[in-house]
């Protein structure tokens, strides 16, 4: 699916990375704690967090990923924005819950890292 | 053949910094045309050791050397050093602070996931002293 879809799936506002919108992802996870993320390496593209700070950009860094969805309406500051920009990681950000960002996303076809 | 040698310093305090050095290690990674997976590899054992050098040791230095078909890499603290690495060893073990556990580590997983995406791995360290932490990524 593409990022934007994934936009308008979850009514997400765009926070930066516009130019990657029409990017392609089919992989997701949902967490608050990084290390795990870290730890269970397959190909997710999108990241969906709760949490908010310049580790959270860093982590999808590190993992190829190319978009973070910040839910329960969190906002990065300016620093994460520009990490984000230099990364060309699209930040989005969603009034939802994670249970139901990651349940939406899931019904309408973006897979977990397993591949299920 | 040695391609190229990097060398960071960390700083102990400034934890919006983590991971700054780990970010130009991959990317110099990527540059010198390694694949995906073994630059994936190097940039994440290295975030976890950047981490855990400022959130445990109070800062360090990483080195890394870069050759065609291994890449090595030293991270050095002059921290509190580990009493117990078998125990640090242990998926779950941790001693972070609460405060390092709202930003989304301490969850005791780090010295695996080091472990987990590098070839060899050697810790010494001294209680009181401080923590190396050696490390290989074998290519192909
Ligand atoms: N560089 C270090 N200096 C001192 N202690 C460390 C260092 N790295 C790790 N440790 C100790 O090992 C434990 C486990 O580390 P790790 O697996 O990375 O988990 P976490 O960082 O989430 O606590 C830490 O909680 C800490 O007690
Ligand atoms: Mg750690």
């Amino acid at each position: 699916m593409k990022i934007s879809e994934i936009k308008n799936i979850l009514g997400a506002e765009l926070i930066c990375g516009e130019e990657f919108l029409e990017n392609e992802v089919s992989t997701a996870c949902g967490s608050d704690m990084m290390s795990d993320v870290l730890a269970y390496v397959k190909e997710q593209a999108v990241l969906l967090s709760g949490l908010v700070n310049p580790q959270v950009v860093r982590t999808a860094e590190m993992m190829d990923m190319k978009c973070i969805v910040f839910v329960r309406g969190k906002r990065p500051d300016i620093d994460m924005i520009d990490l984000a920009e230099q990364r060309e990681i699209v930040l989005l950000g969603t009034k939802l819950e994670m249970f139901t960002a990651c349940g939406l996303l899931y019904k309408n076809g973006l897979k977990g890292g397993s591949g299920i | 053949m040695e391609l190229l040698s990097l060398h960071y310093e960390v700083s102990g305090t400034d934890f919006t910094c983590a991971g700054e050095a780990s970010g130009k290690i991959k990317k110099n990674l990527k540059e010198l045309g390694f694949p995906t997976n073994i630059v994936r590899n190097v940039a994440i054992a290295v975030y976890e050791g950047e981490i855990n050098m400022v959130i445990h040791g109070g800062g360090g230095v990483i080195d890394v050397e870069i050759s065609p078909d291994c890449i090595s890499i030293v991270l050095a603290d002059q921290g509190p050093g580990i009493p117990d690495v078998s125990l640090a060893m242990q998926e779950g073990y941790s001693t972070a602070p609460d405060n390092v556990r709202q930003l989304g580590f301490g969850a005791g997983m780090g010295l695996p996931n080091i472990k987990k995406y590098t070839d060899e791995m050697i810790i010494e360290t001294e209680v009181g002293k401080g923590t190396t932490i050696k490390l290989k990524v074998f290519v192909n």
